[in-house]
């Protein structure tokens, strides 16, 4: 057999048999991400449907000063609340997010052909008060458009004088496009969880084999350190990749649940998208096996080990940060860089735009090379004397 | 058949081994005596290929470390300082794993572990995961490992470190038998009685070079002494780091 499918079964196989590394890299590594995303997506849209759906309540403050407002209001399914003792505590408790106030002279700037002044009182740092406010202030906004459609009318205008401009939106993405923003940290979710099912076994294989003190006798085989290392990284990608697969899986059957068309959306997770995602993985991955074994290499202990792969975790989530602030256009460059590329080719696969040959193809291509490269640096560590001595 | 020739090897400015010349023949036990820090390991890493010398030449076999270092892993069964076994297999995969790396099939790996196994008498070990083994347990597991390919050389950096009287007793049958099986036996120790009692040959080793060599009649007629561990001591000039 050769030397490095020896060492490669041999790692799978005494990782298989370590319940930890198999919680972590088979079943926390590839669940947490979707069920993370499943709960913050049903927690979102719960709060949306509720907001828009639930009948608005807002106290308001001298209500006397202007009842055919009020009555409007209330014609229009506003539940009009009892004024609390003092509004601004009222809004700071968090008893009530909105508080209409009605001044006193209202009635007499309203009498004279006037602009009577209403307060609507918030607070903006309240994300919970958003919603209610907007509503309230559209439905104030629609009521004033009533009564100046209806007082230009009395004057024997049409209403038109009052809007010259009429402006109707359209919005042309597709129901799948719209769900992409929602995706934005999916590419991040499929990256972690490659890199931790691989992480325990870069230590353990690497760190782990030099703190048992059985790295000495290995290398004392005839087997080349290149099919040695060869081996290693072989089984650390292998349960990287089967964790990031799990993971999309994952994803899909979460989708299944998440009820995304109540908001307008649509994401089509299918064994296409699965497959074409999984794929453009596949070089990346490496590329961590790889950067994850030459770093737990480096480290004298596992737990040292588990410290800087902690710190390089930090690493795959640049690009994602980067593209959630600032999104940019998908360009031809991108492509070219690895993680950088896996983050807009996933995010493109997910919002269900097609993605061109070329552009897979140098995604695939730059981040097999960089893997190479890496791979080949890992095989160089392995050839150091410290690595097998100073234990 | 092992030769070393005037090896050299510094970490840094610290000369570990400094002009290491000696020979082990086959159907021979060779101990390599000297206090702790005398540079014995060093010397048998540079011997075993995982470290390269400074300057200096190792043959085994006839063949150069330098210049073919996987003939000469291939001629060798290494137990090395650090003996570290794979503690979720089972005693009979951890030698498996090291047979296939010396590209056996299965059916010979099997064949050599049952061979091993009953000369180490570890019957009753051999399918147990290693895990929770003791000292003796695990030195034979090791051993059994670094043998499974049959070398004609064997090498052993300190075999009976850590281990009970009895474990002892049966490392040094088990030595013997590798001997008379026309086997090159080399290996290391601070043990001035062990040494004493096992080898043919004794190669004398203190900072970093060798002070005496011989067979113990020669060793005590160089010295002047006609007990054995007198005379390792009036070679090496100091008990410190020695054992009776």
């Amino acid at each position: 057999m050769n030397p490095a499918l020896t060492v490669f079964l041999k790692e799978v196989t005494e990782n298989l048999r370590d319940k930890k590394t198999v919680v972590n890299a088979l079943v926390m590594g590839p669940l947490l991400g979707p069920i993370f995303f499943a709960i913050m997506m049903g927690f979102i849209i719960t709060k949306q449907l509720d907001s828009a759906e639930k009948p608005l309540e807002v106290p308001v403050v001298g209500a006397a000063n202007a009842p055919n407002l009020v009555a409007w209001l209330q014609q229009q399914g506003m539940v009009v609340k009892d004024a609390p003792a003092d509004a601004d505590k009222a809004i700071r408790s968090r008893d009530a997010r909105a508080v209409l106030v009605i001044p006193a002279d209202y009635a007499t700037h309203w009498r004279a052909g006037e602009t009577a002044q209403v307060q609507v009182l918030f607070d903006s740092s309240d994300q919970d008060s958003r919603a209610p406010v907007a509503r309230l202030t559209g439905l104030l906004e629609g009521y004033g458009r009533l009564q100046s459609a209806l007082r230009v009318a009395a004057r024997g205008m049409p209403a038109s004088v009052l809007s010259p401009v009429a402006v109707a939106e359209r919005d042309i993405a597709s129901t799948q496009q719209r769900a992409g923003q929602l995706l934005s940290f999916l590419p991040y979710l499929l990256v972690l969880g490659a890199f931790l099912g691989g992480m325990y076994l870069a230590i353990d294989t690497t760190a782990g084999e030099r703190e048992r003190q059985s790295l000495e006798p290995l290398l004392v085989n005839p087997a080349s350190r290149a099919e040695i290392v060869l081996g290693k990284l072989g089984a650390t990608f292998g349960f990287a990749m089967v964790s990031m697969m799990l993971s999309l899986v994952a994803f899909a059957i979460a989708f299944q649940y998440i009820p995304l068309d109540r908001l307008g959306m649509k994401v089509d997770f299918g064994a296409g998208l699965i497959l074409r995602a999984g794929l453009l993985m596949v070089p990346l991955v490496m590329v961590f096996a790889s950067l994850q074994t030459i770093v737990a290499a480096y480290a004298k202990s596992y737990r040292e080990a588990q410290t800087y792969l902690s710190l390089l975790m930090l690493l795959p989530m640049l690009p994602s940060v980067i593209l959630m602030i600032n999104p940019m256009k998908g360009e031809l460059w991108m492509s070219a860089v690895p993680l950088l590329s896996q983050n807009v080719l996933i995010m493109a696969l997910a919002r269900g735009e097609a993605v061109a040959l070329v552009d897979f193809a140098l995604s695939f291509g730059a981040s097999l090379a960089l893997a190479i490269v890496l791979g080949w640096i890992a095989v160089r560590i392995y050839h150091r004397e410290q690595l097998a001595v100073s234990a | 058949m092992i030769e070393v020739r005037n090896l050299h090897k510094a970490f840094g400015k610290v000369k570990a081994v400094d002009g290491v010349s000696f020979r082990a023949n086959d159907g021979q036990i060779t101990g390599l005596l000297g206090p702790n820090g005398a540079g014995k390991t060093t010397s048998l890493r540079m011997l075993y290929t995982l470290m390269k010398p400074d300057a200096g030449q190792v043959l085994v076999d006839g063949i150069d470390a330098n210049m073919d270092p996987t003939g000469v892993r291939r001629r060798l069964g290494v137990l090395p300082d650090s003996r570290g076994l794979y503690k979720r297999l089972s005693s009979r995969e951890n030698i498996r794993y090291f047979g296939r790396l010396h590209g056996l099939d299965d059916a010979l790996i099997a064949q050599r572990t049952l061979a091993l196994a009953t000369a180490l008498e570890m019957g009753d070990i051999i399918d147990r995961r290693t895990e929770g083994f003791s000292q003796g347990q695990r030195v034979k597991t090791a051993i059994a490992r670094a043998l499974v390919h049959d070398p004609r050389n064997v090498i052993l950096d300190e075999p009976t470190n850590g281990l009970d009287v009895m474990a002892t007793r049966a490392m040094r049958r088990f030595l013997h038998q590798l001997r008379d099986e026309g086997r090159c036996v080399l290996f290391s120790s601070h043990i001035m009685q062990e040494v004493a009692a096992l080898c043919d040959r004794i190669v004398i080793i203190a900072r970093g070079q060798v002070v005496a060599e011989g067979t113990p009649d020669e060793l005590r007629e160089q010295t002047g002494e006609s007990n054995l561990e007198d005379a390792f001591v009036k070679a090496i000039g100091t008990e410190e780091g020695l054992m009776a």
